[in-house]
Parts: structure tokens; C-alpha cells; sequence
């Protein structure tokens, strides 16, 4: 066995897993104050949300700018039920709708007081919307452009609707001010740290998943829908189903990501569910490199921590430097910077024509989905 | 009889509105398949140049007459300089292009608050656009019908344009069949530009009517961007006339669902009809009819 096989073969993956669920569960722990931890678990959040776009969008060609949607309802969902548990034993009513109203809690409140129902509808509902979004536009063959207009004007609607609601969703302040997580108190480090816990485990395990899929039959029918739909077709598959169901793993991960959001970082607001938040989930996924496993989620990670460090310095930095990410890497460097190797050793070669060029293997992407 | 006659025209209104920040949008998008994203902050643009020139001239009434087409110049130019720096590199990716495209909006909107402030800023309307014309005891402000007076026009302007100048026949060539415009002589390079200054330019003269409906501040263009789509998306790629139709479909529908229940509830029931609209015909009301698959 030679050392490229090896590294690229089933035990190199074993072994990247455990490192990294070393590096995340034991040395972070370790070298970062709770404080840091806890914006380390958010930008894990923001990581599993990654993985899913980097399916849908880097694998199936679905540019998604609704994620904050699947995020947002998860997160709700959660925080409701989070909401419900603090409630006083008395009334029964959260707090912030007692100080607006006497009306009491809405009925769609209602099933979320059960703990097992919200962690059921965590997962549930995110499917469901996705699979019924996805069903009506991909059946109907609409796709591409318009596809990404109906996914951000479904992002749009739903933060118009959180914030025309303040009696029951919070309105624009949204729900925060958590004291308890399934009857542990979010006051204790303990309980954090094992939040953070659950964080980590919760995104390896779904880049397992992501990766399954994507070295699966199904991941090769779905990059084949992305590149060249109607052959699919002719084919004798249906790319409506394929593309639903890469459509709605993404749904369940942006909605567990925003789940473990609620307690981690103890608020949920319109701000992150809207359009701009939506779209910015996209930035770490480009830059890491869209089509790859793990550039996602590297990505993710670092644009995270870049706006928590500049935005502590130059409050209005931030916004110029996501701005010309945006342009700067989608417009010269599509792939992401993991095809920066294959892009620099282009150009040496194009500068150097004597030298016979070597054939590079950049995963290709095709504009059209 | 007087609800029915002001929400009609409170959705006539509002589908102008859309209508012409729709405009635009409806022509790059139908050519070239860019998703301009930083069509919003055209528009923001075109507003500020509107308070630029009122408060370099002071005369409310002149400088609205002056701001027209100097918010078309300032917005087209944007255009010009996007497609150039930009999207000129990558017409084979559009969707690409929206993702470019808001990077883009994102530093403009940055850039009017590092440069006008947060806080929203007026810009006065002319004396003659003041108080409303009173038909059937219904009140229906000036500045409204000014801005749907506009929008017909600014229609007018374009499907004439697009009928009956040399250009308007490039334009309809190249949004046919791309390569047999460009086999056929015409430079589809110098029309994407025209084109890109043209629909630009229109939002910012889109920006100048909002000027007139309140205060303006860096999220303008934000607010109308998504709606704008819809319309695009609604009327059918490359179309004026399904535009047209679909603005103002949307903009009565709005008016109404949100009289009847609330202006959050009315987005989404829109963006449902919209949603079950496109399962009737997912290319839009007008359709180019080509034998591509795709």
C-alpha cells in the first residue's frame, strides 16, 4: 500500500474523524475560556448548517438562500418549548407574553410544552416544509434562478411573519432570556460544556452522514442532476426526488443547527433567520469550496469567527470585508479555496508553457442546476 | 364602493411601485440571466441622488425635475460599472451572478450609511404633488398618482424602445437567440452594456419616485428587491408586458389580502399564490418559446 492510497482510503477518513473529534472535544475544551467555547459551539452551529448547503447546493445545484428558514424553525421550535419549561408552574405563560397581553399561550404553543414532541418536530417540520417546497418547484421543473428567488422570498416571508407577531413570537426582539434546558440549568458550566458537547457530536455526525451520501449511488445521481438534469431524466430517474430529498437533509441539519443555537447562544431573533443572514450562511460554504466535504464546514467556521474578531474591532468592517468575499471569491475563485492548488498550479503552468502540463482534477461546476 | 375604490387603487399604487423597480430588473435578467442582486442599492442610489440634488438646488419642485434623470445617469453608471468589473466575467455562471450581486449590495449599503448616516433621511416633495385629488369622495394623494404616472410612462418609454429604435431591435434579437444575433452581426458585448445601463438607469429612477413615499434611508432597496423578483419571476423572463401584468396583479393582491387580515399575513398568502401560480405555469405569464430543454 503506498502513501497516496492510504491517505485516501477508508482508514485516512477513521482517522480525520477522530482527530478532529480530539481536537473539538478535547484539546478546545481544554485551551479556550467557557466564553470562547460558547462562540465556538455557535460557529459549530453555523458549521452544520454549511454541511447541508454544501449538499444541496455545492452536490445538487440548488442554490439555496433560504436556509435561515429550516434554521429558524428549529430554532423556534426550541426555544418555545425552552420558553414553556421557565414558565411559572402557576399560569403557565411565558414571560415576555404576560408583560404584552392576558390572553394566555397560543394554541400552536401548546404541543411544544412536551419536550419529546419539540425534538420530534425539530427534525419533522423542517422535512416536511422542505419536502413540500421542493415538490411544488422541482416537480414543475422550476429550478435555477427561479428556484433561488422562491427560496429567499420564502426567507423574506418568514421573517415578516416572526416580526408581525411580537404577541407570539417575540416580534423583533425574538425569544431569549433561557434559564433552563430540559430541566438543566443553562447558569451551570457543566451543562454548557455538555451543550458543547452535544454541538460537536451532533456535526461530525452529520458530515458522516453528508459524507455517506455523497460517495453513495444517490451522491453520484445527484451531482449528475446538477450537471446535466434532462439526462438524468432520460435516464429514467426522477431528478424531482433526488434533488427533494438532498433539499430536505439540508432542511433537517439548518433545523437541528438552529435547535442547538437556542441554548447555546441563548437567543433567537428575526436578525437571524431573515434574508442577509440567510445568504451569508453561503459565504463560509464558497470560500471553503462548495463541491468538497469539509470546506463547508472549515469554512463556515472561519467566516464565523473573522465577523466575531473584526466586528469586536471595526464595527462597520465587517460588512465591506463579507461584501467583497461575496464578490471576490464567487467571481475569481469558484471552486473555493480548495481548488486554489489546482488554480495556482494553472497558472505556473500557463506561465511556463515548455512544461508539459499536468492534468488537474478540480471538481467541475456548471452554472445551471 | 369607496373601500373597493381605494384599495384598488392603494394596490395600483403599490403595483407601481413594484413595478418600476421591476422594470429594470425584468430587462438584464430576461437578456443576460443576471441575478442582480445590487438592483435594490441601484434604486438606494437613484434616492440619495434625489436628496443630493434637492439639497444642491433647494427648489423642491426643480430638483425632483432635475433628480429624474440624473438618478438614470447615476444608476445606469453603477450598472455599467458592475458588468464590467464583474459580471462580464462569468455570463456562462448566473447564478453566480446573485451571489456576486449581493456582495456588491452589501458594501453600497455599507457605504451610504458610512456616508448619509443611519438614520433615514427626507427629501421634501414639490408643492404641486401635495394633498390629494378628491373623485367619488375617495382622497387619492398626489404624490401617488405622480409615481403611477411615472411607472406608465417609464413602460411607454421602454416597450417603444424596445419596438421600434435599431437598439431595442438588438436587444429583442439578442434575448431571442444569442448566438444567432452575434452570427448575425450584432455585437451582443455593446448591447449587454446598453442594456445593463438601461435597466439600471431605471432604477434609479425608481428611487427618486420612493422619495416621495417617506424618508430613505440604506436599507431601501432591500425592501423592494425580493417583491421585484416575484414580479420578474411571475411575468416571465425577458417580458415588458408580463411585468406589467404581474406588478400590478401582485400589488392589487397585496392590497387586499392585507386589508382584509395584516401586512405580514399578505406577504406570505402572495408568495403562496405565487408558489401555486408557478405549478400552472412555471415559466411565468408570457413565455419565450424556444425548442431548448433547459
Amino acid at each position: 500500500m503506498n502513501l497516496k492510497s492510504f491517505l485516501t482510503g477508508r482508514w485516512a477518513v477513521v482517522g480525520g474523524f477522530v482527530l478532529a473529534a480530539v481536537l473539538l472535544l478535547v484539546v478546545a475544551p481544554a485551551l479556550l475560556t467557557p466564553f470562547r467555547l460558547g462562540l465556538l459551539g455557535k460557529y459549530l452551529c453555523f458549521a452544520m448548517v454549511a454541511v447541508g448547503i454544501g449538499l444541496a447546493w455545492g452536490r445538487g445545484g440548488m442554490l439555496v438562500l433560504g436556509q435561515g428558514v429550516f434554521f429558524g424553525l428549529g430554532a423556534y421550535i426550541m426555544a418555545m418549548h425552552l420558553k414553556l419549561a421557565d414558565a411559572p408552574a402557576s399560569t403557565g405563560v411565558p414571560d415576555f407574553m404576560a408583560l404584552i397581553s392576558s390572553d394566555g399561550v397560543p394554541f400552536w404553543w401548546e404541543p411544544f410544552r412536551s419536550g419529546a414532541v419539540t425534538l420530534v418536530a425539530i427534525v419533522v417540520v423542517p422535512a416536511l416544509a422542505a419536502v413540500l417546497l421542493g415538490l411544488a418547484t422541482f416537480r414543475r421543473r422550476v429550478r435555477g434562478a427561479y428556484f433561488a428567488i422562491l427560496s429567499q422570498a420564502l426567507a423574506a416571508a418568514f421573517a415578516i411573519l416572526l416580526i408581525g407577531n411580537p404577541r407570539s413570537t417575540g416580534g423583533s426582539t425574538g425569544l431569549n432570556n433561557f434559564k433552563g434546558f430540559f430541566g438543566f440549568s443553562l447558569r451551570d458550566p457543566a451543562n454548557r460544556l455538555t451543550l458543547y458537547v452535544i454541538a460537536v457530536v451532533a456535526l461530525l455526525a452529520m458530515v458522516a452522514v453528508a459524507r455517506q451520501l455523497m460517495v453513495s449511488r444517490y451522491g453520484e445521481l445527484l451531482v449528475a442532476c446538477r450537471d446535466a438534469e434532462e439526462r438524468v431524466r432520460f435516464l429514467g430517474y426522477d431528478p424531482a426526488a433526488i434533488k427533494t430529498f438532498a433539499y430536505a437533509v439540508a432542511a433537517v441539519m439548518a433545523g437541528v443547527a438552529g435547535a442547538l443555537f437556542v441554548p447555546i447562544v441563548g437567543i433567537i431573533s428575526p436578525n437571524d433567520v431573515g434574508i442577509v443572514p440567510s445568504i451569508g450562511l453561503l459565504i463560509g460554504v464558497a470560500i471553503g469550496g462548495r463541491t468538497t466535504l469539509l470546506g463547508p464546514v472549515l469554512g463556515a467556521i472561519a467566516v464565523a469567527w473573522a465577523e466575531t474578531s473584526l466586528s469586536e474591532r471595526f464595527p462597520s468592517g465587517w460588512t465591506y470585508a463579507q461584501g467583497l468575499l461575496f464578490m471576490l471569491v464567487v467571481a475569481f475563485l469558484p471552486g473555493g479555496l480548495a481548488s486554489l492548488g489546482p488554480v495556482l498550479r494553472g497558472w505556473r503552468d500557463r506561465l511556463r508553457p515548455a512544461v508539459p502540463a499536468e492534468k488537474t482534477s478540480v471538481p467541475s461546476l456548471s452554472g445551471g442546476s | 364602493m369607496e373601500i373597493l375604490l381605494s384599495q384598488l387603487f392603494n394596490g395600483l399604487s403599490g403595483g407601481s411601485i413594484l413595478l418600476l423597480a421591476a422594470l429594470g430588473l425584468a430587462l438584464t435578467f430576461g437578456q443576460m440571466g443576471v441575478i442582480n442582486m445590487a438592483h435594490g442599492e441601484f434604486i438606494m442610489a437613484g434616492a440619495y441622488t434625489a436628496y443630493v440634488v434637492q439639497n444642491l438646488l433647494g427648489d423642491a419642485g426643480l430638483s425632483l425635475l432635475v433628480s429624474l434623470p440624473a438618478a438614470f445617469v447615476v444608476g445606469g453608471l453603477l450598472g455599467i460599472a458592475l458588468e464590467a468589473l464583474l459580471l462580464r466575467r462569468m455570463y456562462h455562471r448566473p447564478l453566480d451572478t446573485l451571489l456576486v450581486t449581493f456582495g456588491v449590495s452589501l458594501v453600497l449599503q455599507q457605504l451610504a450609511r458610512d456616508v448619509f448616516g443611519t438614520a433615514g433621511v427626507d427629501v421634501a416633495a414639490p408643492a404641486w404633488l401635495s394633498g390629494p385629488v378628491v373623485v367619488f369622495g375617495t382622497a387619492f394623494p398626489k404624490t401617488r398618482l405622480f409615481i403611477l404616472a411615472l411607472a406608465l410612462v417609464a413602460v411607454a418609454v421602454l416597450a417603444s424602445l424596445l419596438a421600434f429604435t435599431p437598439l431595442g431591435r438588438r436587444i429583442r434579437a439578442t434575448v431571442q437567440n444569442r448566438s444567432l444575433a452575434e452570427s448575425s452581426g450584432i455585437s451582443s458585448r455593446r448591447t449587454d452594456r446598453v442594456t445593463f445601463f438601461v435597466g439600471s438607469g431605471l432604477a434609479g429612477v425608481a428611487g427618486v419616485a420612493l422619495t416621495l413615499m417617506g424618508s430613505i434611508s440604506s436599507n431601501l432597496g432591500t425592501a423592494y428587491i425580493v417583491d421585484a423578483f416575484l414580479v420578474v419571476v411571475v411575468g416571465g423572463i425577458g417580458q415588458i408586458k408580463g411585468a406589467v401584468i404581474a406588478a400590478f396583479v401582485l400589488g392589487v393582491a397585496q392590497s387586499w389580502i392585507e386589508y382584509s387580515t395584516t401586512a405580514s399575513i399578505a406577504k406570505v398568502v402572495v408568495l403562496a399564490i405565487v408558489v401555486a401560480f408557478l405549478q400552472l405555469r412555471p415559466q411565468g405569464i408570457f413565455v419565450v418559446r424556444t425548442r431548448s430543454l433547459v
